[in-house]
Parts: C-alpha cells; structure tokens; sequence
C-alpha cells in the first residue's frame, strides 16, 4: 500500500485514459459481437479505475470504491443481457458479426 | 254488446288468409268447410246483430264500434270503425246471406278445379272487402272496401286466366273501375275538402253547422257518382260486366249481380244526407239509371250467350235502383238491391247449373228442352225470372214497382215511362232466354239417345268453363249436385217471399222495409221526413197509408198497367219463341240494321277502342317519341354529352397540375430523404463513430469555450 501511494494521481488517470481509448478503439474496430462487448468491459473497467482513484487522492473516503463495485455488479448484468442479445443476433442472422446486421439502415 | 261487429269482416279474412296461404295442403274439404263457415259465422253474427236492432227504439237504431284508431293527421280523423244502422245491416245480411249460398252452390261448381283453394280464397276476400264496404263508419275505410271488391273482382274475373280473353276482360274491368275510382277519390277530397271530415256521422254534424253550397254539393256528388256509376256499371261505364262474365258463374252471380255492383247504389244512398242537397246530382243520377235500364234492355234482347243476357239484365236492374236513388227512393232502390240480389244470384246460379249441366255449353241456340233433365234449376230458374220480370207477389214486383211509382209520383212522368217501357223489355228478354234455354226441342247434337263417338266437338266454342268441360264433355245433359240445387231452392224461397217485407201501403201493406230504414234517410227527406212528422212518435207501421193518400188509387192503376205490359210482353216472347219461331229471324231481317246494333251492343266497345283508346294511344305516341324521345332525352343527352366534356378536362387539370404538383412534392421529399438516410447505415460500428465525433466535439467545445 505505500507503494503504492508514492504514486501521484496522474499516473492512475493516464492509466484509466488509455483503457477508455483502447476500449473505443476496439468497440469501433471489431467486427465480432463479443469483442465489442469486452471493449465495452474495459471502458467500465477504465470508469472504475477512476472513480477508485479519485476517492482515494481527492475526496479521501470510500464512496468511490462503494461506486466501483455498484458498475462491477451493473457490468456483470449488463454482460449477461447483451450475451443473450448477441445469442439471439446469432440465431437470426447466423452470425455475430455486426457489420451484416444493417436491417436498420434507413 | 257491440264487441263482436269486428268479428263480421274478421271471419272471412282468416278464412281468405288460410286459404291463400296453406290452402294448397288442406284438402277440398277442409278448404269448403272454412270458406263456407267463416261466411256462415258472419251472417249469424249478421243476423243477431240485427235483432239487437230491431229491439232499440226506431230512432237510435245505430251500433257504432271503434277497433282501431287509424289515421289521426291534422283534421283527418280516420277509425277502423264500424257503423251499423238499418241500411248496412240489409247490406251485411244480403252480402254475407246471399255469399254463403253461393259458397255452398262453389263447391258443387269448381269440384274439379285445380285452383279450388285459390278460388274460396279469393271469395272469402271478397266478402271481406264487401263487408268492409258495407260496414264502414267513413269514407277511407268504406274506400278500401270498395278497392278490395274491386281487385277480387279483377282476379276472379281472370281465374281461368290461362286463356287470354279472361285475363283481358279482368284487365278491362279492372282499368275501367280505375276510372270510376278516380272520380270517387277525388270526391273524397272534396268532401274533406270542404266538411273537415271523412266519417258518415261526422259528415252530417258538418252538414248541420255549416250547409254546403248547391254548387261544391253537385260537384261533389257527381264525382261520388262517377265512382258509383263505374262500380255499378252504369253508363258510360257500364262495358267491364259484359266482359265480367269470363268468370267462373259464381262469382257472376256473387260479384257482378248480386253484391259488388250494387256498391254504388249503397254510396249513394249512405251519402243521401249530401245528395238530397243537390237536385241537379239527383237528376242526373235519375237520368242515368234510367237510361242504363232502358238502354241494357235493348241490347240483352238480342244477346245469345246465356250469361251475357244477364249480365246486360244486371246493368240495367242497376239502373233501376239509380232511378230510384234518384228520384229520392232510397228506400225503395235499397229494397229493390235486396230483391234483386236474390233473383239475380238465382238467376246466375241457375245459368251455371244449366252450363255445368250441358258441359260447358253458354249459347241459347245450342240449348232448349233443358226443362226435362234439370227439374229443380228449370223450376227455381221461372221463378227468378218471374221475380225478375215483375209480377205479383214475386220480389222484383214489389221493389220495382215502388221505384216506378216514386218516380211517378216525385213528378219525372218521362222519366217513368222510359222505366216503364225498360220493365217491359226486361220481361221480354227473361221469358226469351227462359224459352229458348227451357222450353222446345234440344239443339244441341248431343242429347242423350246418340251414342256418344257421333257428337260434334263444335258445340263448345264460347265457353269458358274449362275445367267442368273437359270433364263432361260427352256426359248427357243432367241435374246438379244438392250442393248446387239446394242454394237454388233457397234463393227461389227468397226471391219469392223477399218482396213481401216491402209491400206497399197502396196493396193494404205496410213496407216495413221502408219504415226500418226510414231514420237512416230521416233527414234528407223528400217523403220520409213528412211521414216521419206526421206519425208524430207512434208506432208508424200501424197507420194505415201514408201520405200519398189520395194518389193510392192511381198507383194502383199504374200496378195494374205495368203487370198488364209485363203479361202482354211475356206472351209477345211466348208468341215469337214457341209458337212462331220465325218471327225473330223475321223481324232481324227487316230490322237488319237495329238488329246488328243491338247485337253488337251499340258498337260501344268499339267506338271506345276508336276514340278513347286510339285517341290515347296516339297521345300516348306524341308524349313517347316527340317529347319524350325527341326534347327530353336530347336535353338528357346533351347533359351527358357536356357532362363528359367538362369531365375531360378536369382530368387533364387533374393528371397534369394537381397530379404533378403531389409528385412533385413526393420527388422532393424522397430526395431529401435519400441524403439524409445516407448516415443512417444500420451498422452499430458507424452510429458509434457518430457517438464518439460527438464527444470528441463536445469535449473540444468546452476546452475552446469554457477552459481558455
């Protein structure tokens, strides 16, 4: 623990950052239902860093963490609603890939 | 006590709708046994009703029932209701009496027809309508009635209406009473017009408050009598009964001699309360009647069909009781109606045996000798004709005689010898048909001593009895069945005795007849009002002679001259008919001329065909093809033509500006569209980038805006 508070805030945000980009670059890459799901994941997982770190440099108590466990548990039910989206996706279309579901193209 | 009037018309109509409707199922017998108890309920109703008269002082014998409050607009006030007083309870007892005789004599005559359940329904209705016509306490009601009569008229006229000269005569008497019926209609308007009211009573509590004048009364009674004289075939309308005769012979007898006919002589003499108010309407009604007599006389003289001869008998009996309607009589008309229908329906009656007996056979030169083989119709056939021809005690002497002798007395001496002269005619004709039918060898080749594989098939040329023929053609010539004969027996008893409720004050008799309906015509009395004064209360039979006392010895001469004339004339036809057969033939030698007249009735038939009809048919041809053809289907035409022009260039105003203009706007949307729906790839991928340019904008926003 005290190394790891040697560590300024910057470094967590930086870190959060750079998972948020990474998480949009891959949600706008992918072409595979579920890998667009686990970029969604790591977009979370980058909210949670900074809400994590937040509460600990700024605001200096725990609501934060109380936070970052409600979006952990929120991830979980997200994760088993899209799946079943996607499951349904896959028995429409026969596929996962969200570039042949356009039915909604105008 | 009154409930039960409504149950008179309402039997035979259930007997007419059973018999219509379901009648084809039942058998003969049940179809006669409904048709003739339902007439048979109506006359007992009939007769205990009239008891219930008799039993209420003079002055107010009159049962008035209400069933049914039918039209009540404005000032019209129409009832289903009936009236019975002493005139419509002699009509309702000759109509539904003289109906049941002649239903009972039907089941004998139409046995073998194949529309017998037909045939009593439309019987039955007719009863209906007549009772309706009879009974009715207004004139609408009474107007149904008489519409009722006529269309039963029409159909039984054309009941063998497989051959077409039926279903044209039906046709002839149907358009002609139209006519009448015109002019009765639109009597009824006047009258409304004029008196606020349609009911009988009401139109004599009217009359009371405010008298009509002379001029709307005559108008209004001549256009009655318009209807009364084609009802009643009277001149100029009279050319339908002639015809009439293609129907079966009960209904001649039922129909057109005994009831329908006479309807007009009922009209008048219920509207006497208007009449008496019109001297100049009585004239001519008096003229008429007279006219039609003498003038049907002279054609029935020459007349070979045997239903013909009586038919022309009818119209000018008919006549009779206008001449007495007309000269104020309405008793005596009344009476000689009541006579006349016993001795006319035995008349017919006995003809249709006569034509069942020979198989069909209607000429008179065909006939003769019939007396041996038909005792019962030969016996009751003399003494209708007998009646007819007016010799005492008989019925017609009595009620014909008093006509003549009002009509003498009321001071219309021209018009009393030309009644005179048609009684002496009337004699002639019946004792011709008599001899010619009765008496003398048979001429018909078929008497019964030939075998029967020699008949000539010629003699049935003019009948019109199908059905009876086909089935007795080569039978012998015979008496009817009791279900024919007994209702001839019954009439004969009444056209015997019939008279003699009405035997003259002059004969020491009291005229009861005339004293019973004396408060009906009370107040529009030429003779009655005075006697009624006179009597002041009593009992007005007691008195011995009324008050034509001094002028009794003079009616008795005039008795004596016209039963003398009548004699004379009677033996005249004995003379030419038995002894020397061939002065007929002679006398229509010499008289070559006035013989085919009368043979071909005046050429009236035909002279309507020439005038009226062809007149009317070439009107008919103006109205068809120069107005109709040429103005208002060229005006029809052009509307469409202009119509179709104006409608073709709307269309191209419609294909070209409103059409292009909806296009347009279309085209321009759809455009429009096809830009915008270029964004909207449906692919998640590309509405993210949207999403994260968006942010990416917005964050660049707030550092521009917000942190420099």
């Amino acid at each position: 623990m005290a190394i790891l508070q040697s560590f300024p805030l910057q470094h967590f945000l930086i870190i959060a950052a750079m998972l948020f980009c990474l998480g949009i670059y891959v949600i706008l890459t992918r072409k595979n239902a579920v890998a667009i799901l686990m970029g969604v994941e790591l977009i979370l997982n980058a909210t949670n860093i900074n809400l994590v770190a937040l509460s600990r440099y700024v605001a200096n108590d725990i609501s934060g963490q109380v936070f970052a466990v409600f979006v952990i548990i929120l991830a979980a039910a997200e994760a088993a609603v899209a799946l079943a989206i996607i499951i349904n996706i896959y028995q429409n279309f026969k596929t996962v890939d969200v570039d042949k579901t356009d039915e909604l193209k105008g | 006590m009154t409930n039960y009037l409504w149950l008179i018309p309402l039997l035979p109509a259930l007997g007419a709708i059973i018999n219509l409707m379901i009648g084809r199922f039942l058998g003969k017998r049940t179809v006669s046994l409904l048709a003739c108890g339902g007439i048979l309920g109506s006359f007992v109703l009939s007769a205990v009703t009239f008891f219930q008269l008799i039993k209420l002082p003079a002055d107010a014998r009159v049962i008035h029932n209400v069933v049914y409050q039918w039209l009540n607009i404005g000032k019209l006030n129409a009832e289903v209701a009936f009236l019975v007083d002493p005139l419509s309870i002699i009509m309702l007892l000759v109509v539904t009496g003289v109906s049941f005789l002649i239903h009972v004599y039907s089941v004998g005559y139409m046995a073998d027809d194949k529309r017998y359940a037909r045939y009593f329904g439309f019987l039955n209705l007719f009863v209906f309508a007549m009772i309706l016509l009879v009974a009715a306490d207004n004139l609408l009601l009474m107007f149904i009635g008489w519409e009722g009569v006529g269309l039963c008229s029409y159909l039984l006229i054309g009941f063998w209406f497989e051959k077409k000269a039926n279903a044209t005569a039906g046709k002839k008497a149907f358009i002609v009473n139209r006519i009448g019926d015109f002019g009765f209609m639109l009597g009824i308007f006047l009258l409304f017009w004029s008196l606020d009211s349609v009911s009988f009573q009401g139109l004599q509590a009217a009359l009371a408050a405010h008298p009509l004048s002379t001029g709307l009364a005559t108008a209004i009674c001549l256009l009655l009598f318009v209807g009364a004289a084609g009802k009643s075939a009277q001149i100029p309308l009279y050319v339908w009964l002639p015809d009439a005769m293609a129907g079966p012979t009960p209904v001649s007898a039922l129909i057109h001699a005994a009831t329908m006919v006479t309807a007009g002589v009922y009209m008048i003499a219920r509207m006497n309360f208007l009449y008496v108010l019109s001297p100049t309407a009585m004239l001519v009604v008096a003229i008429v009647g007279v006219a039609t007599a003498f003038y049907a006389g002279t054609i029935a003289l020459v007349q070979n069909d045997i239903k013909k001869v009586l038919a022309y008998s009818t119209i000018s009996q008919l006549g009779y009781m206008f001449l007495g309607v007309g000269v104020g009589a309405f008793a005596a008309g009344i009476f000689h109606l009541m006579t006349h229908a016993f001795f006319k329906a035995l008349l017919f009656l006995g003809s249709g045996s006569v034509i069942h007996g020979t198989g069909g056979e209607q000429d008179m030169r065909k006939m003769g000798g019939v007396r041996k083989f038909m005792p019962i119709t030969f016996w009751t056939f003399l003494i209708a004709t007998v009646a007819i021809a007016g010799i005492p005690p008989f019925a017609g002497f009595f009620s014909k005689d008093e006509i003549l002798w009002k009509t003498f007395s009321s001071g219309h001496r021209v018009l009393w010898a030309v009644g005179l002269a048609g009684a002496v005619l009337t004699a002639f004709y019946m004792s011709r048909l008599v001899f010619m039918t009765f008496f003398g060898e048979n001429r018909a080749h078929h008497v019964d001593h030939h075998p029967p594989d020699q008949e000539p098939s010629g003699h049935d040329v003019c009948c019109d009895d199908d059905s009876t023929r086909d089935k007795s053609h080569h039978a012998h010539i015979h008496e009817s069945p009791k279900t024919m004969t007994i209702p001839l027996m019954v009439l004969a008893v009444l056209s015997i005795v019939g008279g003699l409720v009405g035997i003259p004050h002059a004969l020491k008799g009291a005229n009861h007849i005339e004293e019973f309906m004396a408060p009906v015509f009370a107040n529009s009395g030429i003779i009655h009002v005075e006697k009624h004064v006179s009597t002041g209360g009593h009992d007005a039979a007691v008195l011995p002679v009324g008050e034509h006392h001094g002028d009794t010895t003079l009616e008795l001469l005039l008795m004596v001259l016209s039963v003398g004339l009548v004699l004379i004339s009677i033996y005249g036809a004995y003379y030419c008919y038995i002894k020397k057969k061939d002065i007929p033939g002679r006398i229509a030698q010499k008289f070559s001329g006035l013989h085919k007249l009368l043979l071909n009735k005046y050429y009236i038939d035909e002279i309507y065909q020439q005038v009226l009809i062809k007149s009317l048919l070439a009107l008919n041809n103006i109205l068809a093809y120069k107005i109709d053809l040429g103005v208002i289907d060229k005006i029809v035409n052009g509307l469409g033509t202009s119509t179709i022009k104006v409608a073709k260039a709307s269309g191209w105003m419609d294909k070209n500006v409103v059409d292009g203009a909806v296009n347009g706007t279309g085209q321009t949307v759809l455009a429009f569209g096809q830009v915008v729906r270029q964004p909207q790839s449906g692919r998640l991928k590309d509405y993210l980038t949207w999403v994260v340019a968006g942010i990416i904008m917005l964050v660049g926003l707030i550092w521009f805006f917000v942190l420099k």
